[in-house]
């Protein structure tokens, strides 16, 4: 074997303890549900993993009463400083068993152990750690002087990142005073459980945290539930507006995390060996399954050539396989649903006349796989230039003026996260103010930080989660 | 403003925040097995054994090319390393102790390490140590010159030692020029330089002379290779890089190859294009060899210590 190939160095399944069937966690107790069970896959290689409940209406009810106890009895009864010790303590159990959680997490999803690794699970533990330290702080957040809890709130998340999107809503949610009921998705619903076995090894008072598993029955019940103040969700935007529309004219307050088609911009005098680096972190991180993904590279036009020489030469050392090996750089696609729909999009570049590459790379026979791919000749009109495609495909376009770049990257009905290579400041600073997005980052890509609000404008949805701004959204007197 | 300055300044920028993030992300790779033992005994063949001491002896010299020659004596199998380096009055007695054995000879030269002589007498050092026999020369960039601005002197200067390594059979000494990187303190700074030594002639370029901190960085050899990529693809010439100090562990060497594999490419991946500058080094990656071979670890009695 040559040096380059690098022996197969898969981490170990034996740190997962998987049960072969999961109920639901209900009042601080896992307990059958009256729904039917569904299987949930790894999508790497199509192995049932478990089997998991179907929470029924009636179900859900049993979780939302069992929160509102919670909520009116113990947690927004608790001091501040008492809530934050249970968070500091499930932020330590999370780092005590990150490899865990990493395992557990790239077996059920697909993304690479580097990543669950070394993003995910240390970003999930920092969420609690510093909303943990807000806890007894609600009243210098700059929400008036006595900020109060809302109550339940109902919580639905993604399947592309489980346990940070879990951590994105449950910890400023408990800091906050809040209980929680929260769905997972239906294709990744098993680090949530394990999150609530944590919860117990933590002592969490029973009811505070719920977790009901199940589709889009599951998590209409739950958005729709009369016992419920506040829904937050994360997910694609036709899902978020049957839910604004669900929950329109009621008194639940409502943040919705939705769809993007980030513009990833990169002038002439960028750094270009790391805007390579961003370009292909913006897609190719997490297969593209990113709601901030940079999924629309914008090239001004000088730099063309040489900046997509160099991009295909990168995108040929990306490893994509085992998500369990340690050197994969790019796993599976989460289901095949999702494969279909990056499939079917990918091919209407191919119709409307772009023209695809992807390196040479050999991928797994079961499983859901999709090779990286960057469409060249885009433009704003096709529908890989406008459509959120959720996959490792990358279309790029280019521009010649930085006004020319700003109204191109404007003209979507999106504007969740921008990115801006370059090393003028001054021009960061300039794009930075004039980019539609909830995020800009400039001179790297997809990272994220407790303390940083995120959020996106129009399409992609309102209300921001992370740092004092994400307190706002589980707080009577918050403006969100 | 000089056509030279004009080519480095026009050279794209680089983010240290971005750099220093490829090389931490390339450092998780997980080399196992027979990725491992291939690792290993390349970067033995890659090993440029060092004594550069003003307590060198003719015995201490003696000892380190028995050493190059066959890093471990308990096993024949072992790859020699690539070079022995030290200072051009140690030439001859490495020569003589090497005889025809399939390791060159490396030597400082240029008023090592400080470069901080007049022109005459850094040629008069470099033709000193061709003649007395050096396969490659180790010269030292002007430092000063480079951040006064002074940036042609710099390039003339290697242009300069480059004939200086001229043999009379009209083959050439193997010139590596060290950048010393950790005196050039900027990212930016050291892609210049990088380009610089190569339009100059220069065969490799080297990032420190092991006597100032920091030496050889990760990041800093990163960017060195991606300099010599884009320079093969712009100009059709490939050059080589060493890191040099501050190399200890068979894990370190491992990561640097892997840098070499997915920066620069497989074509680095052969002590004509990749050194490293270390006398520690060969020992760890000797330990983790018999580690492989046999099984256990044998602990540092069980390699010499030369």
């Amino acid at each position: 074997m040559s040096f380059f190939e690098y022996a197969p160095a898969p981490e170990s399944r034996g740190v997962v303890d998987l049960r072969s069937s999961y109920g639901l966690f209900v009042d601080g107790e896992f307990t059958e549900g009256d729904g039917p069970m569904f299987k949930t896959i790894s999508p790497a290689t199509e192995e049932v993993l478990a089997e998991v409940t179907a929470a029924s209406a009636a179900d859900v009810d049993r979780a939302v009463a069992a929160a509102r106890r919670a909520h009116s009895r113990v947690w927004s009864r608790m001091a501040g400083s008492e809530r934050a010790k249970y968070l500091y303590r499930i932020a330590r159990i999370i780092a005590e068993r990150s490899r865990e959680l990493a395992v557990l997490e790239t077996l059920d999803n697909g993304k690479p152990i580097r990543e669950s690794r070394d993003v995910d699970v240390p970003l999930v533990s920092q969420w609690f750690f510093y909303y943990a330290g807000w806890a007894d702080k609600l009243d210098h957040a700059g929400l008036g002087p006595d900020p109060r809890s809302l109550g339940v709130a109902a919580q639905v998340i993604p399947w592309n990142f489980p346990l940070m999107m879990l951590a994105w809503k449950v910890a400023p949610a408990l800091a906050a005073g809040n209980t929680v009921v929260l769905k997972p998705a239906e294709t990744t619903p098993l680090t949530a459980l394990l999150f609530a076995e944590i919860c117990q090894q933590a002592d969490l008072p029973p009811g505070v945290v719920n977790i009901v598993t199940g589709a889009g029955e599951t998590g209409r019940a739950l958005v729709e539930h009369d016992g419920v103040d506040k829904v937050a969700f994360t997910g694609s935007t036709p899902v978020g507006r049957q839910i604004a529309r669900a929950v329109a004219g009621t008194d639940k307050r409502l943040t919705l995390e939705l769809g993007g088609k980030a513009a990833n911009i990169v002038f002439d005098d960028a750094p270009l060996d790391q805007a390579i680096e961003g370009i292909v972190s913006g897609i190719f991180f997490n297969q593209g399954h990113v709601c901030c993904a940079g999924s629309r590279l914008l090239v001004q036009e000088n730099v063309y050539d040489e900046v997509i020489g160099k991009l295909k030469d990168r995108m040929a050392t990306l490893r994509v396989g085992d998500p369990l090996d340690k050197n994969t750089d790019v796993g599976a696609i989460n289901s095949a649903e999702q494969l279909a729909r990056i499939t079917e999009l990918a091919a209407t570049g191919d119709a409307e006349g772009a023209e695809r590459w992807s390196p040479p790379c050999e991928l797994p026979s079961d499983g859901f796989w999709y090779a990286p791919t960057i469409f060249t000749g885009v433009s704003q009109a096709h529908r890989i230039a406008r459509e959120e495609i959720f996959g490792p495909v990358l279309s790029v376009l280019t521009f010649r003026t930085p006004d020319e770049a700003v109204a191109k990257a404007n003209n979507t009905p999106y504007g969740l996260s921008a990115g801006v290579w370059t090393d003028k400041g001054s021009r960061i600073l300039a794009m930075a103010s004039r980019l539609r997005a909830g995020v800009v980052w400039a001179n790297t890509f997809n990272k994220f930080d407790p303390a940083s609000p995120f959020g996106g404008y129009s399409e992609s949805g309102y209300g921001r989660e992370g740092g004092k701004h994400g307190l706002a959204a589980y707080l009577q007197g918050g403006t969100r | 403003m000089s056509e030279l300055r004009r080519v480095l300044e026009g050279l794209p920028g680089v983010d240290q925040v971005g750099l220093e993030g490829r090389a931490a992300a390339l450092s998780t790779r997980s080399i196992k097995a027979a990725s491992k033992a291939y690792a290993i005994d390349l970067a033995i063949r890659m090993v440029d054994l060092t004594t550069l001491e003003g307590a060198d002896t003719p015995g201490k010299v003696r000892s380190l090319a028995a050493k190059a020659v066959r890093p471990d004596p308990s096993d024949p199998g072992c790859p020699s390393a690539a070079a022995v380096c030290v200072y051009p009055d140690m030439v001859k007695i490495a020569k003589d102790a090497l005889g025809d054995a399939p390791v060159n000879v490396a030597s400082v030269a240029t008023a090592f390490p400080s470069g901080r002589s007049s022109l005459a007498i850094k040629l008069a050092d470099t033709r000193d140590a061709v003649a007395a026999g050096a396969d490659e020369i180790d010269m030292v960039i002007d430092r000063g010159a480079f951040l006064a601005g002074d940036l042609d002197r710099v390039h003339d200067e290697i242009v300069a030692v480059k004939d200086a390594c001229a043999r009379p059979d009209g083959t050439h000494a193997h010139l590596k020029v060290i950048l010393e990187t950790g005196e050039l303190a900027t990212y930016d700074n050291v892609r210049r330089a990088s380009w610089l030594a190569m339009l100059a002639g220069g065969d490799f370029i080297k990032t420190s002379t092991g006597k100032i901190q920091p030496a050889a960085t990760l990041p800093v050899t990163l960017l060195m290779l991606q300099a010599v990529r884009d320079f093969r693809d712009a100009h059709g010439r490939q050059v080589g890089v060493k890191p040099a100090g501050g190399i200890r562990t068979s894990k370190d060497a491992i990561k640097y190859l892997v840098v070499v594999n997915e920066v620069a490419g497989p074509d680095w991946l052969d002590p004509d294009w990749f050194r490293f500058g270390a006398s520690s080094l060969l020992n760890d990656l000797l330990m983790q060899r018999q580690k492989l071979t046999t099984g256990h670890y044998s602990g540092p009695d069980h390699v010499t210590i030369d």
